[in-house]
């Protein structure tokens, strides 16, 4: 009896203990309580600290400006691990029109957005199993990056 | 002792689900709604769910099923991959704006003449909600660019909006209207509550319709267009170039796919991107959808295999518009791929 109780009592924990957030569908999306300039700052921190190298700030808002189009503040950040991209392109050179990874920020107000794509839906694509585990490490990471920021800003 | 603590973790535990229910519902909210419906509802490209004439008129199956089914082609997507009571947990959080009573509807049919109730809606509708109640034009504009109304007018002719919205849910808010949206009581305007049920038979109609150009998202073959060069790389990449202007576009810049993630001098040499743009069509793109971004500037990817063929790709446009799931922009993914498959068979000519 004591041990049924025991187990019970373990049982019970447990089951306060799930229930992991889902995922959005189609794209990864976050709304950053920063205004741009500091969710900018907060994005490339999150990246990097995840062993990610930054190789391009692609400045939209300016290019567009530059034709006389008006837009709010526009980047779209990319990065990328060495090892990674030269692994999987190896096997899979139609990856490359993929790679780098991205995140896509820009201004609402004094609030910013980001939007990336999963790249964990590429596995509909390319199915091989030895691409499995980097598609998921990378899916982690952008989860992680977005939650670090929409978490982190709102704190 | 042991049963008093057991019993002390069961009622806990009961206090403690529903705080976890409400923590979770908002964290799933901030996780999946947030982005396009602002974090306290205050909406953006998304509906203002807070807005007390949305709360007061709409049902918690309503919201579930419009979570669970998305609408098909106008960006909300299908939520198809969270549980049960995470959408509940959702519906939850999103109810807690709601100052009012809630509200439940019959699933009863309202019956009315569709024929007038088209005439009806060709009248007093199409202006926001379009001839074929596709629903205004302009989704996605609304992220980074002023809006000048507080609500997108909703596709009414899409399959997602026909599965949530109960007859009796589109009745009421004809008669009711939506303060603090362009949706005005149609009893106000001088509409009889039967010409109302005719408008509400005739918007059940389009059920039995072909399916909208605005909930329709195009399907892509393959992810990635490729092309095979007879040229050896540098030629190809030159070519590239130059077919990248004669089509309206200036080329920006040229680097290996491995920029910026090592030294230039043990970069791969062998797999180049032309970057290229037209700012004009750039400008048009994230008018339709400010997101898109994420596939921005264009590009070609040259590449040289091991045996020493030459290859160009670029990613297929047409993927865009449903991981978009924006109708918008199909046209402009459509004009896209015709584009990078003319630049691409031309320097490969």
């Amino acid at each position: 009896m004591k041990k049924l109780i025991q187990k019970m009592g373990v049982a019970v924990l447990a089951l306060f203990a799930l229930g992991s957030p889902a995922l959005a569908e189609d794209l990864i999306m976050a709304r950053v309580n920063a205004p741009f300039p500091e969710a900018m700052t907060l994005l490339q921190s999150a990246i990097s600290s995840r062993g990610y190298t930054i190789t391009r700030l692609q400045q939209v808002n300016e290019n567009l400006a530059r034709r006389e189009f008006k837009s709010d503040m526009y980047r779209v950040v990319y990065f990328g691990k060495l090892d990674e991209v030269r692994q999987v392109t190896a096997a899979h050179p139609e990856l490359i029109p993929f790679l780098p990874l991205n995140i896509t920020i820009f201004a609402e107000g004094e609030q910013a957005i980001l939007v990336a794509s999963h790249p964990q839906a590429l596995q509909q694509f390319f199915p091989d199993p030895a691409l499995k585990p980097v598609l998921e490490r990378w899916e982690k990471d952008m989860d992680e990056i977005m939650d670090e920021l929409r978490e982190g800003a709102n704190s | 002792m042991l049963l008093r603590l057991l019993a002390l973790i069961l009622l806990g535990g009961l206090g403690c689900s529903q705080a976890q229910a409400d923590l979770n519902g908002a964290k799933l909210y901030a996780r999946n709604c947030a982005a396009c419906h602002g974090e306290k509802g205050t909406g953006g490209i998304g509906v203002p769910l807070a807005l007390p004439s949305f709360q007061a008129s709409i049902s918690d199956d309503y919201l579930r099923k419009t979570i669970h089914l998305g609408r098909p082609g106008r960006v909300m997507p299908t939520f198809s991959s969270l549980k049960e009571d995470e959408i509940d947990a959702i519906v939850g959080y999103v109810r807690s704006w709601n100052s009012g009573p809630a509200v439940t509807y019959s699933d009863k049919p309202v019956q009315g003449n569709p024929t007038h109730g088209k005439q009806l809606f060709r009248k007093y509708c199409v202006a926001c909600h379009g001839v074929n109640g596709e629903g205004a034009k302009g989704t996605g504009v609304t992220f980074s660019r002023p809006r000048d109304l507080p609500i997108m007018a909703p596709a009414l002719h899409n399959p997602g909006f026909l599965a949530a919205a109960p007859d009796a849910m589109i009745k009421a808010t004809l008669m009711k209207g939506r303060e603090g949206t362009p949706m005005v009581s149609f009893l106000k305007q001088g509409l009889k509550e039967k010409d109302i049920d005719d408008i509400v038979s005739y918007v059940r109609s389009f059920e039995k319709q072909p399916l909208a150009g605005s909930a329709q998202v195009l399907q892509a073959e393959k992810p990635v267009i490729v092309r095979d060069s007879p040229y050896d790389l540098k030629t190809t990449v030159e070519n590239v170039k130059t077919a990248v202007t004669t089509h309206n576009f200036f080329y920006g810049r040229v680097q290996t796919l491995e920029y910026g993630l090592t030294k230039p001098e043990t970069e791969n040499p062998k797999q180049v991107i032309v970057y290229f743009c037209n700012i004009s069509l750039l400008n048009q793109a994230l008018a339709i959808d400010p997101r898109v971004g994420m596939f921005l500037p264009c590009r070609i990817t040259i590449l040289e295999k091991p045996d020493g063929k030459v290859q160009v790709m670029s990613v297929n446009p047409k993927v865009l518009s449903r991981l978009f799931n924006n109708s918008e922009l199909n046209e402009l993914c459509e004009q896209m791929k015709q584009n990078y498959t003319a630049i691409m068979e031309e320097s490969t000519l």
